[in-house]
């Protein structure tokens, strides 16, 4: 057994001790019996002292072992508890060397343990930010497709839709602003129900034949404003949407099995596709049908006439006539089609808008491309759009260019663009020879076809395409010629400029919330579902003065929303109501809204059954919500229309967190809760700045233990009748 | 006998080359110019044949081919019907519809009288 030095010292030590113990009381026994120098008692006495001084010596090493091993392990027990629970702590020193070591030994494991957290921390911050990262993406995908695009879960809740959508779904520009669209909202309002469960029949697994779900099915309809979509329907299966991710078709690994959890929708327009092909059917048709009749009298004549040389004159001169009459019918015929088809050519050719610059380059580069012709800029207005058939444009540019090349040998063209007034003016220039007006004329009439390329256009139909003008001119004198296009300036394209963005809201619009993937039915009972599922219309009037029931009026409603406790700033509504009634000069003060403003607005009539369906399916928030309420239900009657969903009003919810303070109005609440008030009194700033104290009173409320509507709406109740008896 | 042919078009442009043909051919010739004409006379004068025009004013080829045919003291009564229309499903409606023999427009002149000759058994 091999015994540590500390272990050898300490036992030789306890061993001394008792040695020079027991040698002093043998010593002092012995000395009494030698001499009896001492009495009994006196030996008794000194003993004892001895006996005593040992006690204390060794009461004293006890004590100090004791401090050193026994307290420093549960002083070490705690630390070592306190360091499970928090990272970041460390063990200190100890008297104990021993401790120390265990101390150490721990403070190690918390490093390792430490450092794996962070690890653990920086991979979940990694993948959050390329899971974000992804949907930016997307985000930005979806906002630059030319098609409206539309995920929902197969309780037809909308998850995610794009600008697109959003323009061509939206509602009758008369019916207000009100949007149909919009995160958590039903696409049934927008689409007949049966229409989508027919298409998603033919998409669920095992419908019909044994082929499963195929890359999707398809559907025409007509929107509320007439226009025809054609609609794309593809799934999204179960083990996509449970990562919170859109798969957009259910195609590959074991999509018979997965179960639709939901499905994307992509749109076209094709209301102008179809009249088009409605159009060029007519033509086709009249070509052909149109065409049998004239082409067999034609036919029967002329083999008439070879047929029976002999017959009378006037019998011949009346198949002659036949013949001529109706080639002269089928000649129109022939004329008309074709008239009718070169307008469809116009149609199919889209303007587009372009930074004038860019077109003079072009133009230049492709000048040079067809003939040995040196192009060069004479001026350049760098700051005009134009909005034109670009291909087109730069089809007639080296046309004439050309043609000036083949005809007089110009070999040195200039290109110049500039601001005439509203207008853009496009110059080909030249110095030399050059032809008079009617010929200047035939060249911008001639169809064209120069370098191999033909186009059955000319440059005036390019340019009428472009709702632009054409003219020659000449100076004399400096021998300098040229064409001059006029054309109509277009705005510069604004970045990201599309439809009207409060600028309360963030970085980006949201339009897409995949987290509704997991929301059960809708059908569920709005009462016991956690606040922070629901949707919420928070909404604000403003009005002509304060008492509805005496003939006072809604001027402004402003609304918004929130869907999963996040604010949809750009899902908003925001309308001026022209009251049919005076304004207040008090009231004006308030609210700002002068007369002059409302003149021309809709009335509550048309205005209150768009609120409506713009709240469809959702919680309503106000503040002081019986004010706003008392002027939506008395219109209740009149329009047909009824607000029977729960309110909630944030005066009262604030009355329940705060029971203490004297002040509920919005502002101070506001300023008790963090949030910045922007633009009050109007409508759509005051329910924007309540939709915010809204969501900073939710964490609140469920720190007191309300977090069901039911809750929310019972504390708000008993507030609300403790108020009234004061 | 001299067969009696009834032409039913209103479009004199063709009735002109169909009423010269058939003479030379040696038919005696009616023309109608209108769907109800056309029924009045081959009722009236019981054509052995009627070259029936598919677009007629008051009273389309197809409904005077199925008044026609529904009087059974026609029965032995011979339609050619003529269409500016070429489609397979009007082809078939008129046949259906008891017409002998359907010739779209523009057609030659030969074949048609080679049809009307053999729908005569002449």
């Amino acid at each position: 057994m091999n015994f540590p030095r500390r272990f050898v010292f300490a036992a030789a030590a306890v061993g001394l001790f008792l040695l020079a113990l027991v040698a002093a009381v043998v010593g002092l026994m012995q000395a009494g019996r030698a001499e009896d120098t001492m009495s009994f008692g006196d030996r008794v006495a000194a003993i004892t002292m001895v006996t005593a001084f040992a006690c204390v010596l060794a009461f004293a090493a006890l004590r100090e072992l004791y401090a050193r091993y026994v307290q420093g392990s549960l002083r070490l027990a705690e630390e070592a508890g306190a360091l499970a629970a928090h990272s970041g702590v460390r063990i200190g020193d100890y008297a104990a060397a021993e401790l120390c070591a265990v101390g150490q030994a721990i403070n190690q494991l918390a490093g390792v343990r430490d450092a794996l957290e962070g690890d653990v921390a920086g991979r979940v911050r990694e993948a959050r930010a390329s899971l974000e990262e992804e949907r930016s993406r997307l985000a930005a995908l979806m906002a630059d497709l030319d098609q409206s695009v539309i995920v929902c879960n197969l309780d037809g809740r909308i998850l995610l839709y794009n600008q697109r959508a959003r323009d061509e779904l939206s509602g009758p520009a008369e019916a207000g602003s009100a949007e149909l669209l919009g995160l958590g909202r039903s696409i049934y309002t927008v689409f007949d129900r049966s229409l989508i469960a027919h298409a998603l029949e033919r998409l669920q697994p095992g419908a019909g034949d044994h082929a499963g779900p195929t890359g999707g099915a398809q559907f025409v309809t007509v929107t509320r404003s007439g226009r025809l979509l054609r609609a794309h329907m593809s799934a999204v299966s179960a083990a996509a949407a449970s990562d919170g991710e859109v798969a957009g078709e259910s195609s590959g690994k074991s999509a018979s099995d997965a179960a639709l959890t939901g499905f994307v929708l992509i749109l076209d327009d094709i209301t102008a596709e179809n009249e088009r092909d409605a159009r060029r059917d007519a033509l086709i048709q009249s070509l052909t049908e149109g065409g049998r009749g004239p082409l067999g009298n034609i036919r029967a004549a002329a083999e008439t006439l070879s047929d029976f040389a002999d017959m009378a004159p006037e019998q011949r001169e009346r198949f002659l006539g036949v013949i001529r009459d109706e080639a002269r019918v089928l000649s129109q015929h022939l004329e008309n089609a074709a008239n009718a088809f070169s307008n469809d050519l116009r149609v199919r050719w889209p303007l587009e808008e372009m930074l004038g610059a860019e077109l003079v380059a072009a133009a230049l580069r492709r000048i040079g491309e067809r003939c040995p012709i040196v192009g060069r800029i004479e001026a350049l207005d760098e700051s005009i759009w134009l909005r034109i058939d670009s291909f087109g444009l730069l089809q007639a540019l080296s046309f004439l260019a050309a043609r000036l090349y083949d005809e007089y040998g110009i070999r040195d063209v200039r290109l110049a663009l500039s601001r005439g007034g509203r207008l853009a003016q496009l110059d080909l220039v030249w110095i030399g020879t050059s032809m008079n007006n009617e010929t200047a004329m035939t060249w911008e009439l001639d169809s064209m076809n120069s370098g191999g390329e033909t186009s059955p256009l000319s440059v005036r139909d390019v340019v009428d395409r472009c709702n632009g003008e054409i003219w020659f001119q000449r100076e004399r004198a400096s021998h300098r010629a040229y064409f001059r296009i006029l054309l109509p300036i277009a705005e510069a394209p604004k970045e990201a400029a599309r439809g009207k963005e409060p600028a309360r809201q963030g970085s980006r619009p949201e339009f897409y919330d995949f987290d509704l993937f997991r929301r059960s039915a809708a059908s569920q009972q709005l009462d016991d579902r956690p606040l922070a599922e629901l949707s919420y219309t928070v909404f604000d009037t403003e009005t002509t003065g304060l008492d509805p029931s005496g003939g006072d009026e809604i001027i402004q409603i402003g609304a918004t929303r929130i869907v999963n406790r996040r604010l949809l700033g750009h899902e908003y509504l925001d309308q001026l109501v022209d009251p049919q009634r005076a304004l207040s000069p008090e009231s004006i003060a308030i609210h700002g809204i002068t007369p002059d403003l409302l003149v021309g607005q809709p009335t509550i009539a048309t205005v209150l059954p768009a609120f409506h369906a713009f709240c469809a399916d959702t919680v309503l928030v106000a503040h002081n919500a019986a004010f706003d309420m008392r002027f939506l239900q008395l219109k209740e009657a009149s329009l047909g229309v009824r607000f029977e969903q729960p309110v909630l009003d944030t005066l009262l919810l604030s009355a329940v967190l705060h029971p203490n303070q004297e002040m509920h109005r919005l502002e101070a609440i506001a300023e008790r809760l963090g949030v910045s008030v922007i633009g009050r009194h109007t409508a759509l700033g005051d329910a924007m700045v309540t939709a915010e104290v809204f969501l900073k009173m939710l964490p609140l409320l469920a720190a007191m233990g309300i977090h069901t509507l039911r809750q929310a709406r019972e504390a708000s109740e008993r507030t609300f009748h403790a108020r009234l008896r004061y | 006998m001299t067969k009696k042919v009834l032409i039913a078009d209103d479009e004199p442009n063709i009735v002109i080359s169909l009423e010269f043909l058939l003479r030379r051919e040696g038919f005696e010739v009616l023309v109608a110019v209108d769907g109800e004409e056309a029924l009045a006379k081959a009722r009236a004068e019981r054509p052995d044949l009627v070259l029936l025009d598919v677009m007629m004013p008051k009273m389309n080829g197809f409904d005077v081919c199925q008044a026609l045919r529904a009087d059974p003291g026609l029965a032995a009564m011979r339609i050619l019907m003529l269409t500016a229309k070429g489609r397979d499903t009007e082809v078939s409606k008129g046949l259906d519809l008891g017409a002998d023999a359907y010739v779209t427009k523009p057609f030659s002149t030969k074949d048609l009288v080679v049809q009307v000759r053999s729908l005569l058994g002449v």
